[in-house]
């Protein structure tokens, strides 16, 4: 059940600064915890994250053991043109999501 | 002179025994008591990690709980009219059982009595995520839990709980919640206990949890034997801070340190 919330604001001024915030939902197993019986929790986390613009790498994170359970991540991005910013997960165990927002820039 | 002080005494004892009730216009959210990051996290729907929850419940609201049975929304429709103001009354009265459930436990009976379904495990990610969906649709919703009647031996015997000094701190919830609130505790503040945002995400939890999560929390740590999830103990003690909350807003999903 993994989900993803997106905050970008759908309109700007060619040139403004916006402030782009993403939450994802997921729960970061660091790896170095044990059960009762000793065995080693496995490792799952979000290893990284990337967001493009029409296509282009904007942004990208690598994330490791210690980032908090649902990740929030916010980040600026000056604004150019008008499309859609394209936001991608992904982590072990296989897990990869993603998430898109629209901006009309005038 | 003497039958001066001795009125002095009896004010005195008396003031003691007020002192533990808050005024109403003293009446605070732990919300209040928050930095304004954490403010800013639960303010804002894309910021707040509990609307994580709340969009799994929907989703869950809407699909049938097993092939033959039925959604909650086959009955109750769209939530967003259908559960308006639900959560603010809740534990409410539950016929059936003669006493008060939780939000929890009444998503539970409708699940075995007309989905046909098998009761979710308290804490559960289901079941955290439905009460979060209907609890979400009381937000700025007045509490008005515990206005039934028929409730008002259970508010009492919360109430009794919630004064009562238990555990090896010896230590009753008032002592801390209605004598302390003004101050901290190893840098954390001690809050009023306003249940008003609850299932609710808690940065130490790194997740979201119910009140009785909360309240079983605070039981061991005055080191005394915690209820058990859904105990009647547990649901009395919760109609009770509700009731205590009576008139302020709701917040679920709320965030807490």
């Amino acid at each position: 059940m993994a989900s993803a919330q997106i905050n970008v604001p759908p309109k700007a001024q060619r040139g403004d600064v916006i402030e782009i915030k993403t939450l994802m939902s997921h729960i970061m197993e660091t790896g170095y915890r044990h059960t009762a019986s000793g065995e080693v929790v496995p490792r799952d986390i979000i290893t990284s994250f990337i967001c493009r613009f029409n296509g282009a790498e904007i942004f990208r994170a690598d994330l490791f053991p210690a980032v908090a359970a649902n990740p929030f991540i916010t980040f600026f991005a000056t604004a150019t043109e008008s499309g859609k910013f394209e936001f991608e997960w992904i982590g072990d165990q296989g897990f990869s999501e993603t998430a898109s927002a629209s901006i009309t820039v005038e | 002179m003497r039958f001066a002080s001795a009125i002095a005494v009896t004010l005195l004892i008396a003031g003691a025994a007020f002192a533990a009730e808050i005024p109403q216009a003293d009446r605070r959210s732990g919300y209040d008591f928050m930095k304004p990051e954490t403010k800013a996290m639960q303010d804002e729907d894309t910021a707040n990690p509990g609307m994580l929850w709340v969009l799994d419940g929907e989703a869950f609201w809407k699909r049938k709980a097993n092939a033959a049975g039925k959604s909650c929304a086959d009955c109750h429709g769209d939530a967003r009219a259908s559960m308006k103001g639900v959560a603010a009354r809740y534990p409410a009265f539950d016929k059936a059982t003669g006493r008060p459930i939780n939000l929890e436990q009444r998503i539970n009976s409708c699940r075995s009595n007309h989905q046909q379904a098998t009761p979710l495990p308290f804490e559960s990610r289901e079941l955290l995520a439905l009460t979060a969906f209907v609890a979400r649709q009381s937000q700025g919703a007045k509490i008005e839990a515990g206005a039934d009647p028929q409730l008002a031996p259970f508010v009492e015997k919360g109430r009794e709980l919630y004064l009562r000094r238990q555990g090896q701190l010896n230590l009753g919830c008032t002592n801390c919640h209605d004598d302390n609130w003004d101050k901290r505790l190893a840098g954390s503040a001690i809050t009023q206990g306003h249940p008003t945002g609850y299932p609710l995400y808690r940065l130490e939890w790194q997740s979201l949890g119910s009140l009785q999560r909360r309240l079983r929390a605070c039981i061991t740590g005055v080191r005394a034997q915690a209820y058990d999830y859904g105990a009647p103990e547990l649901v009395e003690l919760e109609l009770y801070l509700m009731s205590r909350a009576r008139g302020m807003k709701m917040e679920a999903p709320a965030v807490r340190p």
